[in-house]
Order: C-alpha cells, then sequence, then structure tokens
C-alpha cells in the first residue's frame, strides 16, 4: 500500500509530489500567512509613521509626565488636577479594581443564595427567583446600569435625605457612611486582628490534621470565630477604645464629616452583582445538580445531616464543576465594569478617555488599557487556577 | 384437626381506599410544593408577601394608574407611568433617524426574516429546500432594502438608529461570528505551529480586553492605521469589532465541543479517506456544534445585548435614543418607563433565543435512551 501510494506519487511531476507532502503544503500555507500578515503590518506601520507625523504627535510615554488638568471625584489615593497623567491612569485603574472587586463579592454570594434558592423544593420561591434570574440575564447589561443610576439620583436632596439610624445617608449625591478615625493605640488592635486570623488558620490545620489521625472533630468554626473577633475586641476594650466615628451631618447642601460614596459606584456595583450574580447562580445550579443523588443519599445513609451533607459532601464536589465558568464570570465582570464611562464613574477606560482627547496620544493610551485589562485578567485567572488546582479531584 | 385453607376469599379483601387528602390534589400539591417543612411554610410566606408588595403596586403604575394621551409629561396627572410619549416617539425607537417615507424597507426586511430563517429553525415548514437558498441571499436583500442603491433611494447609515440599529448589528454580528469562530477554533487546534498561534494571540487578547476598548479602537486607532483619504463607514466599524468580539468567545465555544469529540472519530474519518475540510465539515464538525449550542446561542445573546454599546462610541440605538428623550425637556424624568419599554425589546428577543437552544437541544439530543 505504502509502496504503492510512493510509487504513484514518484511518477508525477516535481510540484504535485511536494503538494501532495502534507508538511510541505502545511510548511507554504504557514509561510503563505506571515507574508500577507507581513504586508498588512507593513501598511499599517507606515500609514501610522505618516499619519502620527502629519498630526505632529510624538509617540512615546513622555506625556505621563505632563500635568493632567482634570479633577476625578472618586479616588482611592491623593489626586488633584495639578497631578499628572501617569497619576490619573492609575487613579483610573484602582477605580476598576475597586468596583470589580466589590463587584465579585457581591456577585458571587448573590449567585450562590439565588442558586442554591432556585434548586428549592419550594416552588413559588424558586419561581421568584427564576424570575429574577431571567430578568436580569436577558436586558442589557448597560441599560441596568444607567437604570439605576438614574434611580439613585432620584433620591432626595441631601436636605431631606433618607437616614439609617441618622449616621448612614442616602441622597441624590450618593450614600455617606460614617468615617473611622482611628486614634493611638488602635494599631494595637489591628495587629491583634492579624494575629487572630493566623491563629485561626493554624488551628484549623491543627484540627484538620488531628481528624485525620484520631476521626475527633474539633469545633473549628467557634474557635476561628473566637480568634478573629473575640481576641480584636478584646485587645480594643483593654486599650481604651481607641476608635471614633466621624458621623455625617447633613447641611443644607452637603453633609460635613464622613466619607461618601457616589451614585455612580454604587449604582455599578449594584448592576454589576445582580448581572453577574444571575449568571453565577445558573452556574451554581449547574454544578449542584452535576453531583449525583447517590451522594446524597450516601451522605444521608453515614447520618449526617442535610447541612453537613451540602457543606461536607455536595458543595465540595459542586465546586470543580463550579470553579471554571466562575472565573469567567469574574473576567466577564471586570471587564463590565468599564461600562462605567457610561454614567461618568472614573474608572480606567473613561479616564483614559479624557487623556486621549486631551494628548492625542490614542495609540499609547489603548495601549495601556490593553495591558491593564490583559494583566487583571491574568492575575484573576492566575489565582483561581491555583484554587482549582487545590479543590481538584486528587486521584490514585 | 382440619387445616384451614391458607387463602382468604375474594369477599375478605380490604376494598381499596383513595389516597390521602393530604397527598392529593390541590392540597396534596400545596404541601410538597409550598409547605413541606416549617422553613418552607415560613418561605412561601416571606414570597408571597412579597409578591403581595410588589405585583400590584406593579400593575398599578404600568396599567391601572397609567396615562397614555398627551404631547408632553405634563399631560400626565395621574400617579402612574406615563406613556404618553410611545405614541409620538415610537418610530424613533424603531427606526431612528431612518428617513420616513422609506420605513417602510425596514418593515420589508424584518418580515422577510420570517421566511429566510423559518427553514433554519424550524422542521417541517414547507418549501424548505427553497427557503434555505433565500435564507442565504437574505443578508444581501436585506442590507439592500436598508441601504438602498440599484432603484432605490440610498440611506446613509448614519441614520440608522434605534432598535432597528440594534438589529442590524446583531443581526450581521451573529451571521458573521460563528463561521469566523469556527475558523478560530479549528486554527487553535491547528498542527501548523504559525496559524495556531496567530489564533490563539487573537483569541485571548480580543478576549482580554472589553469590548468598549475595542469600539474606542475602531474609532480612533482605525483612521491612524489607514491612508488619510481612506474612511470606512462607523457602521461596518461597529459591526467587525462587534463580530471579532464575538468570534473570540465562539472560538472558545467551539473549542470546548472539539475537544468533546473522542479521538476515534477523528482517527475514523482519516482511516475513510477523507481529507481535512472533508473530515471536519462531515464528522467532527456537526458533532462538536451539537453539543457547543448552548454556548453558541448564549454567545448570540450576548452579543444582541452588546449591541447597545454602540451608544458610548455616539450611535443612537433604542437606549441612545431613549436617553435623548429623557433629556428632552417634554419627556424629562421618564426614565423609568423608557427603560423598562426598552429592556421589554430585549428581553422578548433573548429570552426567546435562550428558549429555542433548549428547544434545540432537545430536539437534537440523539443520545436519550428510553
Amino acid at each position: 500500500m505504502a509502496q504503492n501510494a510512493s510509487a504513484r506519487l514518484t511518477g508525477r511531476p516535481g510540484w504535485q509530489r511536494l503538494w501532495s507532502d502534507e508538511r510541505t503544503r502545511g510548511l507554504i500555507y504557514q509561510l503563505l500567512v506571515v507574508l500577507g500578515l507581513a504586508l498588512v503590518v507593513a501598511f499599517i506601520v507606515s500609514n501610522t509613521i505618516a499619519n502620527l507625523q502629519r498630526a505632529g504627535l510624538a509617540s512615546g510615554f513622555g506625556f505621563l509626565f505632563d500635568q493632567a488638568f482634570f479633577d476625578i471625584n472618586q479616588r482611592l489615593i491623593e489626586y488633584s488636577s495639578t497631578s499628572t497623567f501617569g497619576r490619573a491612569l492609575i487613579v483610573g485603574m484602582l477605580n476598576t479594581v475597586l468596583v470589580s472587586a466589590m463587584g465579585i463579592v457581591a456577585a458571587t454570594a448573590i449567585g450562590f443564595v439565588a442558586g442554591i434558592l432556585r434548586l428549592s423544593p419550594n416552588f413559588l420561591l424558586s419561581r421568584m427567583v427564576g424570575a429574577y434570574v431571567e430578568i436580569t440575564r436577558n436586558v442589557p447589561l448597560l441599560l441596568q446600569i444607567i437604570f439605576w443610576w438614574v434611580l439613585l439620583s432620584g433620591l432626595p436632596k441631601v436636605r431631606d435625605s433618607l437616614s439609617i439610624g441618622d449616621s448612614v445617608f442616602l441622597s441624590n449625591r450618593g450614600v455617606r457612611l460614617p468615617a473611622p478615625l482611628f486614634e493611638p493605640g488602635f494599631e494595637w488592635v489591628a495587629g491583634a486582628a492579624l494575629a487572630g486570623i493566623v491563629a485561626a488558620v493554624f488551628v484549623a490545620r491543627w484540627a484538620r490534621r488531628r481528624q485525620e489521625i484520631s476521626g475527633q472533630r474539633f469545633p473549628v468554626g467557634w474557635a476561628g470565630l473566637a480568634l478573629i473577633a473575640g481576641l480584636p475586641v478584646l485587645v480594643y476594650l483593654s486599650a481604651g477604645s481607641p476608635l471614633a466615628w466621624d458621623v455625617p451631618e447633613p447641611t443644607r447642601f452637603n453633609f460635613r464629616g464622613g466619607f461618601n460614596v457616589t451614585p455612580e459606584l454604587v449604582a455599578l456595583w449594584i448592576a454589576l452583582s445582580t448581572y453577574t450574580g444571575a449568571f453565577i447562580s445558573e452556574i451554581v445550579r449547574a454544578g449542584i445538580l452535576s453531583v449525583s443523588k447517590g451522594q446524597t443519599e450516601a451522605a444521608g445513609a453515614l447520618g449526617l445531616r442535610p447541612g453537613q451533607t451540602m457543606r461536607l459532601v455536595v458543595i465540595p464536589q459542586a465546586l470543580r464543576v463550579i470553579i471554571p465558568p466562575l472565573t469567567s464570570q469574574y473576567l466577564n465582570l471586570t471587564k463590565n465594569s468599564s461600562l462605567a464611562i457610561a454614567i461618568g464613574y472614573q474608572d480606567l477606560v473613561s479616564i483614559g478617555g479624557t487623556i486621549l482627547n486631551q494628548s492625542g496620544q490614542a495609540l499609547e493610551v489603548v495601549g495601556i488599557w490593553m495591558v491593564v485589562y490583559l494583566g487583571l485578567s491574568l492575575l484573576t485567572s492566575m489565582f483561581m487556577n491555583w484554587y482549582n488546582r487545590k479543590i481538584a479531584l486528587v486521584e490514585r | 384437626m382440619t387445616v384451614q385453607p391458607f387463602h382468604r376469599s375474594q369477599a375478605d379483601m380490604v376494598p381499596e381506599r383513595a389516597a390521602p387528602v393530604t397527598t392529593v390534589g390541590v392540597i396534596g400539591w400545596l404541601r410538597t410544593n409550598l409547605f413541606s417543612s416549617w422553613i418552607n411554610a415560613a418561605f412561601t410566606l416571606i414570597a408571597l408577601y412579597l409578591l403581595w408588595l410588589i405585583v400590584p403596586a406593579l400593575i398599578d403604575w404600568a396599567f391601572v394608574n397609567a396615562d397614555i394621551a398627551g404631547d408632553n409629561r405634563f399631560a400626565c396627572k395621574s400617579s402612574g407611568a406615563c406613556w404618553a410619549w410611545v405614541d409620538q416617539r415610537i418610530d424613533q425607537f424603531l427606526y431612528g433617524f431612518y428617513t420616513a417615507e422609506q420605513t417602510w424597507r425596514v418593515d420589508v426586511a424584518v418580515l422577510l426574516l420570517i421566511p429566510a430563517l423559518a427553514p433554519l429553525l424550524f422542521e417541517g415548514v414547507p418549501f424548505a429546500r427553497q427557503l434555505r437558498w433565500f435564507s442565504l441571499a437574505y443578508p444581501v436583500v436585506a442590507s439592500f432594502l436598508l441601504v438602498g442603491g440599484i432603484g432605490l433611494e440610498g440611506v446613509p447609515t448614519d441614520q440608522f438608529g434605534g432598535f432597528m440599529l440594534n438589529l442590524t448589528v446583531g443581526l450581521a454580528g451573529i451571521v458573521l461570528s460563528l463561521p469566523i469562530g469556527i475558523l478560530l477554533a479549528l486554527g487553535r487546534r491547528s498542527r501548523l505551529p504559525i496559524i495556531r498561534m496567530l489564533c490563539i494571540g487573537f483569541i485571548e487578547i480580543v478576549r482580554g480586553v472589553p469590548l468598549i476598548t475595542l469600539l474606542f479602537v475602531s474609532n480612533i486607532i482605525l483612521p491612524i492605521f489607514l491612508p488619510p483619504d481612506v474612511t470606512v463607514d462607523s457602521l461596518i466599524r461597529v459591526i467587525v469589532m462587534v463580530t471579532a468580539f464575538a468570534s473570540a468567545y465562539m472560538a472558545e465555544v467551539i473549542r470546548g465541543g472539539l475537544q468533546a469529540i473522542p479521538r476515534g472519530q477523528y482517527e475514523a474519518a482519516q482511516a475513510l479517506g477523507l481529507r481535512y475540510w472533508q473530515s471536519m465539515g462531515l464528522i467532527v464538525l456537526p458533532q462538536a456544534l451539537k453539543i457547543s449550542i448552548p454556548g453558541i446561542v448564549n454567545t448570540f445573546i450576548g452579543l444582541f445585548k452588546d449591541t447597545t454599546l454602540v451608544i458610548i462610541i455616539g450611535l443612537f440605538d433604542i437606549l441612545g435614543i431613549g436617553n435623548a428623550m429623557v433629556a428632552h425637556p417634554d419627556w424629562q424624568g421618564l426614565s423609568t418607563e423608557a427603560y423598562v419599554f426598552i429592556a421589554l425589546f430585549f428581553f422578548v428577543a433573548c429570552f426567546s433565543m435562550s428558549r429555542y437552544s433548549i428547544h434545540l437541544e432537545k430536539r437534537l439530543d440523539t443520545e436519550r435512551r428510553y
């Protein structure tokens, strides 16, 4: 057979023999692709150089040290209109990270609760959660963000703001919260909290090892709570309560004291977390359904209570199915936070856009966007992959 | 001693009793579904209370107390929704700035969607074979109708707007992103290293950044990349970017399907002497695409929702028209009404897509065993 084929091939002219060889053919295809790509790139580069010269723009990242003449009202680090473009971009990046992190935490909580409730035997409950999921999933996120923002802007003015216990105020300027004032001695409380967390981790490890050896369980939850919450409280009280609250006070036009969470941030946060939460709930539901019923029954036969069954048997197995799609939802949330530009929350894209308009350095700004988002994506996936490996099935 | 016969006569039989009232009928249903335990009963009561709070208020707002007539918002006197704008603005919401005398062309294009889609979506459509040729021709027919040209008055694409713009971008993106996604997925699994690396690079970069940055690229970077006298229509730029974005996601969905096909299928295709494209087209892809249907439809839904992002680069889709109306003095502050109205359009479109995908999954499920 092989001899036959080669005989047939040798009978053909040279180019045909070459073309019939899979490897040569592959090489030729790739060569053509590279050639075409090189032509396109050369075309783009020559155009870009010509266009930039005509516009009199110097490419490069020198503009990052120029003064930015605009304000940013939502910032995590020191910034004013005399700061540089570079600093403005960092402020924007931190804002992106802030709203993404807040959104990821809330969306995960909403998603797990909604996913579990949707599987509830209670007809009414599961249908209501189903309605929430279907409505939020099938309406564009941008519409939801704008909707929440308009709704929050419709809150009463500062003078008639809604208050919760006269310390948290809701108004059309956002949410005003009491600001913590740290007095000397508070560093001990913070230290105690840190020590408590470290100690709790060690206790949990020790308890697991003991259970693996002797089968005896240790109340890790209570011990952890005592260490993480109890220890700082004790230190706090013994240090003479070194923490005061700067409670906001509504005046005629604005608040005095406290710190402000802008309506943009709140709207973006609500919209991102309810939207992504709906997707996560579907993932959680599929994950739980993927654990076979035999597992639940076996856990019941071993005498585990329903709560224990869920926590010790079902969830750990469901997580293996849940984690990979959950990661991509986290990434989607981070990228979707760029819709902030529609309501004026100053995230990386929004500030980048302003800089782009002021300096004209389009290529550089877009490059920074791409690098930052790719970097954030990479970091999130690295963390989630680490977590995934940790909970992966250990096979023989 | 007589032996008692070990059987009972028919007359002795205990008559069959009806199932307890608590397990059948309405009461049984209520017990198993709503009041199976104390916790469940509490949940039911909370849910009922919430429904009682929300549903009547919503109906009141949307229908009972709503105003439907008037020239501006001051005509709306009642406490509920003000729908008076719908009558005046509906054309803008649907057609954007499309020349008023020509909107019939949009209507015709949308109506022609029915014969174009029916043979693809459903079984048992009459003349399916002939209609499939029409489906193939539909994109050309629709673009001719919308843009104009031979015999039809030309409509510049910057007059496209409203829901019609969402539909145009969405449908074009859907039609283009599936084949491109398939090619990218195949390229990512190709044995040719350069092609594989190019596909991986494209997919990962596009998936790593938000769609907005891509739209900015098309708006700001593209003119820098092209010679100064060349301009690309903004609608085409948007369609290209939305398609590029969706096809990267599509490629990953289809790659998942390709990976689920057992190696034996590839090998069997080779053993039969099929060439690469034959074995992919006849053996591998039909199976892989079937597995990927939920993901593919989800990508379509995502793409369709993403068409609203065009407002960020200054096009007026239905959301942009809504924003403009809410800012107009006549209708200022009617944002809830406008956004609910717009949400309905997307909900109907996306929800029916997801229902259809569930239906299709069931229809194509050949693994089912009874």
